[in-house]
Protein backbone atom coordinates (compact mmCIF):
# COMPACT_ATOMS: atom_id res chain seq x y z
CA UNK A 1 0.00 0.00 0.00
CA UNK A 2 1.46 3.55 -0.90
CA UNK A 3 0.25 6.29 0.48
CA UNK A 4 2.12 9.80 0.24
CA UNK A 5 3.77 11.79 2.92
CA UNK A 6 2.27 14.82 3.36
CA UNK A 7 4.02 18.06 3.26
CA UNK A 8 1.78 20.26 5.60
CA UNK A 9 -0.80 18.61 7.53
CA UNK A 10 -1.59 16.51 10.60
CA UNK A 11 -0.57 12.78 11.13
CA UNK A 12 -2.70 11.33 13.72
CA UNK A 13 -1.21 8.16 14.94
CA UNK A 14 -1.39 5.32 17.59
CA UNK A 15 -5.19 5.40 16.96
CA UNK A 16 -7.05 2.49 18.70
CA UNK A 17 -8.71 0.03 16.01
CA UNK A 18 -11.85 1.09 15.39
CA UNK A 19 -11.58 4.93 16.29
CA UNK A 20 -10.39 6.00 13.08
CA UNK A 21 -13.41 5.96 11.32
CA UNK A 22 -14.84 7.92 13.96
CA UNK A 23 -12.32 10.12 14.55
CA UNK A 24 -13.10 10.52 10.84
CA UNK A 25 -16.87 11.16 11.16
CA UNK A 26 -16.37 13.68 14.17
CA UNK A 27 -14.01 15.65 12.76
CA UNK A 28 -16.16 15.94 9.12
CA UNK A 29 -13.12 14.95 7.03
CA UNK A 30 -15.35 14.01 4.24
CA UNK A 31 -15.83 17.87 4.10
CA UNK A 32 -12.55 18.80 3.09
CA UNK A 33 -10.81 19.07 -0.01
CA UNK A 34 -7.52 17.81 0.62
CA UNK A 35 -6.32 14.35 0.89
CA UNK A 36 -7.22 12.52 3.59
CA UNK A 37 -5.69 9.21 4.04
CA UNK A 38 -7.52 6.71 6.70
CA UNK A 39 -5.37 3.59 7.69
CA UNK A 40 -7.05 0.87 9.48
CA UNK A 41 -5.27 -2.02 11.35
CA UNK A 42 -2.47 -1.16 10.53
CA UNK A 43 0.89 -2.63 11.63
CA UNK A 44 2.62 -1.70 15.04
CA UNK A 45 5.45 -2.35 17.41
CA UNK A 46 3.84 -0.31 20.39
CA UNK A 47 0.16 -1.50 19.82
CA UNK A 48 0.11 -4.54 17.29
CA UNK A 49 -2.23 -3.25 14.89
CA UNK A 50 -3.58 1.07 15.52
CA UNK A 51 -5.56 2.83 12.79
CA UNK A 52 -3.84 5.87 11.19
CA UNK A 53 -5.41 9.32 9.77
CA UNK A 54 -3.58 11.88 7.53
CA UNK A 55 -4.95 14.75 6.22
CA UNK A 56 -2.85 16.65 3.97
CA UNK A 57 -3.92 20.36 5.46
CA UNK A 58 -3.01 22.53 8.86
CA UNK A 59 -6.76 22.92 9.04
CA UNK A 60 -8.63 23.54 12.73
CA UNK A 61 -8.57 20.68 15.00
CA UNK A 62 -10.53 20.03 18.19
CA UNK A 63 -8.16 18.22 20.01
CA UNK A 64 -11.10 17.72 22.57
CA UNK A 65 -12.86 15.80 20.03
CA UNK A 66 -10.15 13.07 19.50
CA UNK A 67 -9.08 13.09 22.42
CA UNK A 68 -12.87 12.21 23.54
CA UNK A 69 -12.55 8.78 21.20
CA UNK A 70 -8.96 8.21 21.91
CA UNK A 71 -7.14 9.65 24.70
CA UNK A 72 -4.12 7.41 23.84
CA UNK A 73 -4.04 8.74 19.65
CA UNK A 74 -1.21 10.91 19.06
CA UNK A 75 -1.38 14.16 17.05
CA UNK A 76 2.04 15.04 14.90
CA UNK A 77 1.94 17.79 13.20
CA UNK A 78 3.58 17.97 10.30
CA UNK A 79 5.09 21.39 8.36
CA UNK A 80 7.35 21.48 5.83
CA UNK A 81 7.72 17.84 5.13
CA UNK A 82 8.42 17.39 8.91
CA UNK A 83 7.10 16.72 12.19
CA UNK A 84 7.69 19.73 14.15
CA UNK A 85 5.34 18.92 17.35
CA UNK A 86 3.86 15.76 18.74
CA UNK A 87 1.02 16.39 20.22
CA UNK A 88 -0.36 13.67 23.78
CA UNK A 89 -3.81 13.80 24.51
CA UNK A 90 -5.56 13.26 27.12
CA UNK A 91 -9.29 13.03 28.16
CA UNK A 92 -10.70 16.71 28.03
CA UNK A 93 -12.52 17.91 31.31
CA UNK A 94 -15.21 19.94 29.34
CA UNK A 95 -16.76 18.71 26.42
CA UNK A 96 -18.01 22.00 24.27
CA UNK A 97 -19.94 21.64 21.84
CA UNK A 98 -18.81 17.70 20.66
CA UNK A 99 -21.78 15.23 21.82
CA UNK A 100 -25.04 16.46 22.30
CA UNK A 101 -27.81 15.45 25.39
CA UNK A 102 -30.05 12.54 25.06
CA UNK A 103 -32.41 13.32 27.79
CA UNK A 104 -35.59 14.39 26.56
CA UNK A 105 -36.35 16.57 29.58
CA UNK A 106 -32.90 18.41 29.25
CA UNK A 107 -33.22 22.04 28.86
CA UNK A 108 -31.12 22.10 25.84
CA UNK A 109 -33.73 19.59 23.87
CA UNK A 110 -35.75 23.17 23.60
CA UNK A 111 -33.97 25.74 24.55
CA UNK A 112 -32.35 27.54 21.26
CA UNK A 113 -28.35 28.77 21.08
CA UNK A 114 -27.45 27.45 24.04
CA UNK A 115 -23.72 25.33 24.13
CA UNK A 116 -23.59 21.67 24.65
CA UNK A 117 -21.78 21.38 27.71
CA UNK A 118 -20.57 18.08 29.55
CA UNK A 119 -18.27 17.41 32.19
CA UNK A 120 -16.13 14.73 33.17
CA UNK A 121 -17.33 13.71 36.69
CA UNK A 122 -15.36 10.02 36.82
CA UNK A 123 -12.12 9.74 35.15
CA UNK A 124 -11.57 6.12 35.59
CA UNK A 125 -14.74 5.05 33.74
CA UNK A 126 -14.70 8.25 31.35
CA UNK A 127 -18.03 9.30 32.72
CA UNK A 128 -19.50 12.59 31.34
CA UNK A 129 -22.30 14.27 32.31
CA UNK A 130 -24.57 17.23 31.21
CA UNK A 131 -23.74 20.33 32.48
CA UNK A 132 -27.32 21.22 32.69
CA UNK A 133 -28.86 17.92 33.71
CA UNK A 134 -26.58 16.05 34.92
CA UNK A 135 -27.43 13.03 32.74
CA UNK A 136 -24.58 10.91 31.65
CA UNK A 137 -23.41 11.24 28.09
CA UNK A 138 -24.56 8.33 26.36
CA UNK A 139 -21.50 7.10 23.85
CA UNK A 140 -21.02 8.86 20.89
CA UNK A 141 -23.98 10.96 20.85
CA UNK A 142 -22.31 13.20 18.19
CA UNK A 143 -23.64 16.90 17.29
CA UNK A 144 -24.05 16.29 13.46
CA UNK B 1 -24.60 44.34 41.56
CA UNK B 2 -23.10 42.05 38.96
CA UNK B 3 -24.87 38.31 37.68
CA UNK B 4 -21.50 36.40 39.79
CA UNK B 5 -22.08 38.29 42.71
CA UNK B 6 -26.21 37.07 42.80
CA UNK B 7 -26.89 34.65 45.22
CA UNK B 8 -28.66 31.84 43.37
CA UNK B 9 -30.33 28.58 45.12
CA UNK B 10 -30.50 26.07 41.84
CA UNK B 11 -29.10 22.71 43.67
CA UNK B 12 -29.21 22.03 47.52
CA UNK B 13 -25.64 20.92 46.84
CA UNK B 14 -24.35 24.53 46.23
CA UNK B 15 -25.16 25.35 50.15
CA UNK B 16 -22.22 24.78 52.79
CA UNK B 17 -23.31 23.03 55.85
CA UNK B 18 -23.22 26.23 57.78
CA UNK B 19 -25.52 28.29 55.73
CA UNK B 20 -28.05 25.70 56.11
CA UNK B 21 -27.72 25.96 59.18
CA UNK B 22 -28.36 29.64 59.52
CA UNK B 23 -31.41 29.30 57.29
CA UNK B 24 -32.63 26.62 59.41
CA UNK B 25 -32.23 28.82 62.86
CA UNK B 26 -33.59 32.03 60.63
CA UNK B 27 -36.60 29.88 59.42
CA UNK B 28 -36.64 29.01 63.49
CA UNK B 29 -36.48 32.59 64.79
CA UNK B 30 -39.40 33.31 62.04
CA UNK B 31 -41.62 30.93 63.35
CA UNK B 32 -41.19 32.33 67.23
CA UNK B 33 -41.40 36.17 66.14
CA UNK B 34 -43.37 36.52 63.04
CA UNK B 35 -44.36 40.07 63.38
CA UNK B 36 -40.42 40.58 63.46
CA UNK B 37 -40.03 39.70 60.33
CA UNK B 38 -43.35 40.98 58.72
CA UNK B 39 -41.96 43.61 57.17
CA UNK B 40 -38.51 42.80 56.09
CA UNK B 41 -39.22 42.70 52.21
CA UNK B 42 -41.40 46.02 51.96
CA UNK B 43 -41.11 47.01 48.47
CA UNK B 44 -39.73 44.32 47.35
CA UNK B 45 -41.13 41.91 44.48
CA UNK B 46 -40.99 38.47 43.73
CA UNK B 47 -41.40 36.94 40.62
CA UNK B 48 -43.27 33.14 40.03
CA UNK B 49 -42.65 32.18 36.88
CA UNK B 50 -44.03 28.74 36.35
CA UNK B 51 -43.77 27.31 33.64
CA UNK B 52 -45.42 23.87 34.84
CA UNK B 53 -48.48 23.91 37.50
CA UNK B 54 -47.71 23.55 41.02
CA UNK B 55 -50.05 25.09 43.24
CA UNK B 56 -48.25 23.98 46.20
CA UNK B 57 -44.96 25.08 45.72
CA UNK B 58 -46.27 28.71 44.00
CA UNK B 59 -48.23 29.47 46.95
CA UNK B 60 -45.88 28.40 49.71
CA UNK B 61 -43.50 31.12 47.67
CA UNK B 62 -45.94 33.80 47.47
CA UNK B 63 -47.21 33.23 51.56
CA UNK B 64 -43.55 33.60 51.95
CA UNK B 65 -43.64 36.72 50.33
CA UNK B 66 -46.13 38.03 51.25
CA UNK B 67 -45.92 37.39 55.00
CA UNK B 68 -42.21 39.35 54.97
CA UNK B 69 -44.37 42.85 53.49
CA UNK B 70 -43.13 42.21 49.58
CA UNK B 71 -45.51 41.65 46.82
CA UNK B 72 -45.65 39.17 44.18
CA UNK B 73 -46.34 38.63 40.42
CA UNK B 74 -45.54 35.87 37.53
CA UNK B 75 -47.53 33.05 35.75
CA UNK B 76 -48.52 29.62 36.65
CA UNK B 77 -48.00 27.56 33.59
CA UNK B 78 -46.18 27.92 30.22
CA UNK B 79 -49.29 28.28 28.50
CA UNK B 80 -49.73 31.85 29.92
CA UNK B 81 -46.38 32.72 29.66
CA UNK B 82 -44.57 34.32 26.13
CA UNK B 83 -42.51 30.65 26.50
CA UNK B 84 -46.34 29.89 24.57
CA UNK B 85 -45.20 32.09 21.55
CA UNK B 86 -41.75 31.00 21.23
CA UNK B 87 -39.76 33.18 23.28
CA UNK B 88 -36.53 31.41 24.64
CA UNK B 89 -35.98 31.12 28.48
CA UNK B 90 -32.78 33.19 28.33
CA UNK B 91 -34.75 36.39 26.92
CA UNK B 92 -38.08 36.05 29.48
CA UNK B 93 -35.35 35.70 32.29
CA UNK B 94 -33.53 38.56 31.07
CA UNK B 95 -36.69 40.97 30.70
CA UNK B 96 -38.53 39.87 34.06
CA UNK B 97 -35.39 41.08 35.90
CA UNK B 98 -36.28 44.61 35.09
CA UNK B 99 -39.92 43.83 36.83
CA UNK B 100 -39.07 42.00 40.07
CA UNK B 101 -36.26 41.84 43.00
CA UNK B 102 -36.06 38.21 42.84
CA UNK B 103 -37.33 35.08 41.03
CA UNK B 104 -38.57 31.50 42.15
CA UNK B 105 -38.80 29.62 39.10
CA UNK B 106 -40.44 25.92 38.13
CA UNK B 107 -39.61 24.71 35.07
CA UNK B 108 -40.24 21.29 33.55
CA UNK B 109 -36.88 21.11 31.17
CA UNK B 110 -33.89 19.92 33.86
CA UNK B 111 -30.91 22.61 34.09
CA UNK B 112 -32.99 25.06 33.04
CA UNK B 113 -32.64 27.18 36.11
CA UNK B 114 -29.39 27.38 35.26
CA UNK B 115 -29.71 29.01 32.23
CA UNK B 116 -32.32 31.35 33.91
CA UNK B 117 -29.20 32.05 36.21
CA UNK B 118 -26.72 32.86 33.35
CA UNK B 119 -29.27 35.15 32.23
CA UNK B 120 -30.69 36.97 35.27
CA UNK B 121 -29.37 40.22 37.29
CA UNK B 122 -31.71 39.35 40.39
CA UNK B 123 -31.28 35.91 42.37
CA UNK B 124 -33.00 32.89 41.14
CA UNK B 125 -34.32 29.96 43.27
CA UNK B 126 -35.38 26.99 41.53
CA UNK B 127 -38.73 25.50 42.78
CA UNK B 128 -37.84 22.44 40.73
CA UNK B 129 -36.66 21.38 37.32
CA UNK B 130 -38.36 18.43 35.91
CA UNK B 131 -37.01 15.20 37.69
CA UNK B 132 -33.64 17.08 38.61
CA UNK B 133 -33.93 19.04 41.20
CA UNK B 134 -35.95 20.83 44.03
CA UNK B 135 -33.88 22.45 46.69
CA UNK B 136 -36.77 24.78 48.58
CA UNK B 137 -38.62 20.79 49.12
CA UNK B 138 -35.46 19.42 50.44
CA UNK B 139 -34.85 22.14 53.03
CA UNK B 140 -38.17 22.35 54.33
CA UNK B 141 -37.10 18.58 54.79
CA UNK B 142 -34.02 19.56 56.69
CA UNK B 143 -36.18 22.00 58.78
CA UNK B 144 -38.31 19.68 59.56
CA UNK B 145 -36.19 16.77 60.29
CA UNK B 146 -34.21 19.41 62.87
CA UNK B 147 -36.98 20.60 64.05
CA UNK B 148 -38.55 16.97 65.31
CA UNK B 149 -35.86 15.01 65.58
CA UNK B 150 -33.06 18.00 67.27
CA UNK B 151 -30.72 17.28 64.94
CA UNK B 152 -29.75 15.90 61.50
CA UNK B 153 -27.23 13.83 62.35
CA UNK B 154 -27.51 9.92 63.73
CA UNK B 155 -30.62 9.44 62.12
CA UNK B 156 -32.16 6.06 60.53
CA UNK B 157 -33.75 6.69 57.44
CA UNK B 158 -36.39 5.25 55.56
CA UNK B 159 -37.08 6.29 52.07
CA UNK B 160 -40.09 4.85 50.57
CA UNK B 161 -41.72 4.60 47.32
CA UNK B 162 -40.28 5.89 43.83
CA UNK B 163 -36.86 6.15 44.50
CA UNK B 164 -35.87 6.12 41.03
CA UNK B 165 -37.50 9.31 39.37
CA UNK B 166 -38.58 10.63 42.80
CA UNK B 167 -35.87 13.79 42.90
CA UNK B 168 -36.95 15.42 46.59
CA UNK B 169 -35.49 12.13 47.23
CA UNK B 170 -32.79 11.91 44.92
CA UNK B 171 -31.78 15.59 47.24
CA UNK B 172 -32.34 14.94 50.50
CA UNK B 173 -29.96 11.83 50.35
CA UNK B 174 -27.25 14.54 48.69
CA UNK B 175 -28.08 16.73 51.54
CA UNK B 176 -27.91 14.38 54.50
CA UNK B 177 -24.65 12.70 53.60
CA UNK B 178 -23.18 15.64 54.78
CA UNK B 179 -24.24 14.83 58.48
CA UNK B 180 -22.55 12.09 60.62
CA UNK B 181 -23.37 8.76 61.25
CA UNK B 182 -26.88 8.45 58.85
CA UNK B 183 -28.07 5.65 57.24
CA UNK B 184 -30.38 5.02 54.70
CA UNK B 185 -33.26 1.91 54.50
CA UNK B 186 -34.26 2.51 50.28
CA UNK B 187 -37.44 0.93 50.20
CA UNK B 188 -38.61 0.55 46.66
CA UNK B 189 -39.97 -1.86 44.34
CA UNK B 190 -37.34 -2.99 42.22
CA UNK B 191 -38.19 -0.90 39.39
CA UNK B 192 -38.11 1.79 40.93
CA UNK B 193 -34.74 1.27 42.80
CA UNK B 194 -32.60 4.25 43.18
CA UNK B 195 -30.11 4.99 40.51
CA UNK B 196 -27.18 3.51 40.46
CA UNK B 197 -25.39 6.46 39.86
CA UNK B 198 -26.65 7.68 43.28
CA UNK B 199 -25.19 4.68 45.29
CA UNK B 200 -21.87 4.83 43.68
CA UNK B 201 -20.87 8.76 43.51
CA UNK B 202 -23.23 9.65 46.91
CA UNK B 203 -24.02 7.17 48.98
CA UNK B 204 -20.28 4.84 48.58
CA UNK B 205 -18.34 7.99 47.85
CA UNK B 206 -19.38 9.45 51.41
CA UNK B 207 -19.34 6.08 53.13
CA UNK B 208 -23.18 6.29 54.04
CA UNK B 209 -24.38 2.78 55.10
CA UNK B 210 -27.58 2.20 52.73
CA UNK B 211 -29.54 -1.06 53.04
CA UNK B 212 -32.20 -1.61 49.53
CA UNK B 213 -35.11 -3.87 50.32
CA UNK B 214 -38.81 -3.95 49.02
CA UNK B 215 -40.84 -4.25 52.42
CA UNK B 216 -41.80 -1.48 54.58
CA UNK B 217 -42.00 -3.71 57.36
CA UNK B 218 -38.87 -5.23 57.59
CA UNK B 219 -36.98 -2.01 58.96
CA UNK B 220 -39.84 -0.37 60.47
CA UNK B 221 -38.71 -0.57 63.89
CA UNK B 222 -35.29 0.66 63.34
CA UNK B 223 -36.43 4.28 61.73
CA UNK B 224 -36.63 7.64 62.92
CA UNK B 225 -37.75 8.95 59.93
CA UNK B 226 -39.41 7.20 57.42
CA UNK B 227 -40.07 9.90 54.02
CA UNK B 228 -42.76 8.43 51.88
CA UNK B 229 -42.84 9.91 47.60
CA UNK B 230 -45.89 9.26 45.82
CA UNK B 231 -45.54 7.40 42.31
CA UNK B 232 -45.93 10.18 39.72
CA UNK B 233 -47.51 10.20 36.13
CA UNK B 234 -45.86 12.12 34.66
CA UNK B 235 -42.29 10.30 34.82
CA UNK B 236 -43.36 7.14 33.03
CA UNK B 237 -43.36 7.02 29.61
CA UNK B 238 -46.01 3.78 29.85
CA UNK B 239 -49.29 4.05 31.54
CA UNK B 240 -49.20 0.35 32.25
CA UNK B 241 -46.25 0.46 34.41
CA UNK B 242 -47.35 3.47 35.69
CA UNK B 243 -50.77 1.51 37.40
CA UNK B 244 -49.08 -1.36 38.31
CA UNK B 245 -46.34 0.36 40.53
CA UNK B 246 -48.81 3.17 42.09
CA UNK B 247 -50.35 1.93 44.88
CA UNK B 248 -47.00 -0.74 45.73
CA UNK B 249 -47.04 0.67 49.15
CA UNK B 250 -49.85 1.82 51.40
CA UNK B 251 -48.77 3.35 55.00
CA UNK B 252 -51.46 2.24 57.16
CA UNK B 253 -51.85 1.93 61.27
CA UNK B 254 -50.90 -1.78 61.27
CA UNK B 255 -48.00 -1.29 59.60
CA UNK B 256 -46.85 1.24 61.83
CA UNK B 257 -47.40 -1.16 64.87
CA UNK B 258 -43.57 -2.03 65.24
CA UNK B 259 -42.67 1.63 64.37
CA UNK B 260 -40.71 3.78 67.52
CA UNK B 261 -42.73 5.71 69.51
CA UNK B 262 -40.52 9.17 68.18
CA UNK B 263 -40.68 8.15 64.38
CA UNK B 264 -41.72 11.39 61.99
CA UNK B 265 -43.28 10.07 58.61
CA UNK B 266 -42.92 12.76 56.18
CA UNK B 267 -44.70 13.15 52.79
CA UNK B 268 -44.05 16.22 50.35
CA UNK B 269 -47.42 16.52 50.01
CA UNK B 270 -49.79 16.03 47.71
CA UNK B 271 -50.51 12.63 48.56
CA UNK B 272 -52.33 9.94 46.81
CA UNK B 273 -53.19 6.88 48.20
CA UNK B 274 -49.33 6.04 49.73
CA UNK B 275 -50.65 7.31 53.52
CA UNK B 276 -54.26 5.94 54.52
CA UNK B 277 -55.90 8.70 56.15
CA UNK B 278 -56.04 6.81 59.47
CA UNK B 279 -52.61 7.66 60.35
CA UNK B 280 -53.39 11.67 60.07
CA UNK B 281 -54.54 11.52 63.34
CA UNK B 282 -51.12 9.69 64.63
CA UNK B 283 -48.82 12.41 66.47
CA UNK B 284 -45.94 10.64 64.20
CA UNK B 285 -47.81 11.86 60.72
CA UNK B 286 -45.77 15.09 59.89
CA UNK B 287 -46.64 15.23 56.79
CA UNK B 288 -48.93 18.48 57.32
CA UNK B 289 -46.34 20.53 59.99
CA UNK B 290 -43.78 19.68 56.68
CA UNK B 291 -46.18 21.87 54.02
CA UNK B 292 -46.30 24.62 57.04
CA UNK B 293 -42.36 24.77 57.51
CA UNK B 294 -42.02 25.14 53.77
CA UNK B 295 -43.35 28.68 53.98
CA UNK B 296 -41.01 29.65 56.78
CA UNK B 297 -38.15 27.81 55.22
CA UNK B 298 -38.20 30.14 51.97
CA UNK B 299 -38.85 33.32 53.68
CA UNK B 300 -35.66 32.47 55.24
CA UNK B 301 -34.36 31.58 51.88
CA UNK B 302 -35.64 35.04 50.32
CA UNK B 303 -33.68 37.37 53.22
CA UNK B 304 -30.59 35.24 52.45
CA UNK B 305 -30.99 35.87 48.53
CA UNK B 306 -32.24 39.56 49.03
CA UNK B 307 -29.45 40.20 51.38
CA UNK B 308 -26.88 43.36 50.90
CA UNK B 309 -29.16 44.00 47.70
CA UNK B 310 -30.77 47.68 47.05
ZN1 LIG C 1 -28.81 17.45 29.54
Amino acid sequence: MNIDTIKDGYVIDHITPGNAIKIYRLLNLEKLDCQVALITNAKSKKMKTKDLIKIGQLIDINLDKIAYIDPKATVNIVKKDKIIEKKKLQLPEVLMNVCKCNNPRCITSTERNLDQIFNLTNKKDKVYRCHYCESTLEKDHFID
Amino acid sequence: MTKEKTKNLIDIRDLSTKEIDDLIKVANDIILHKEAYAHKCDGKILATLFFEPSTRTRLSFESAMLRLGGKVLGFSEAASSSTAKGETLADTIETVSGYADIIAMRHPKEGAPMVAAKKSFIPIINAGDGGHNHPTQTLTDLLTISRKKGRLDNLTIGLCGDLKFGRTIHSLISAMVRYKNIKFILISPKELRLPEYITKEVLEKNKVEYIETDSMEEYMKELDILYMTRVQRERFFNEEDYLRLKDYYILDKKKLSTAKKDLCIMHPLPRVNEIATEVDDDDRATYFEQAYNGVYIRMALILKCLEGRE
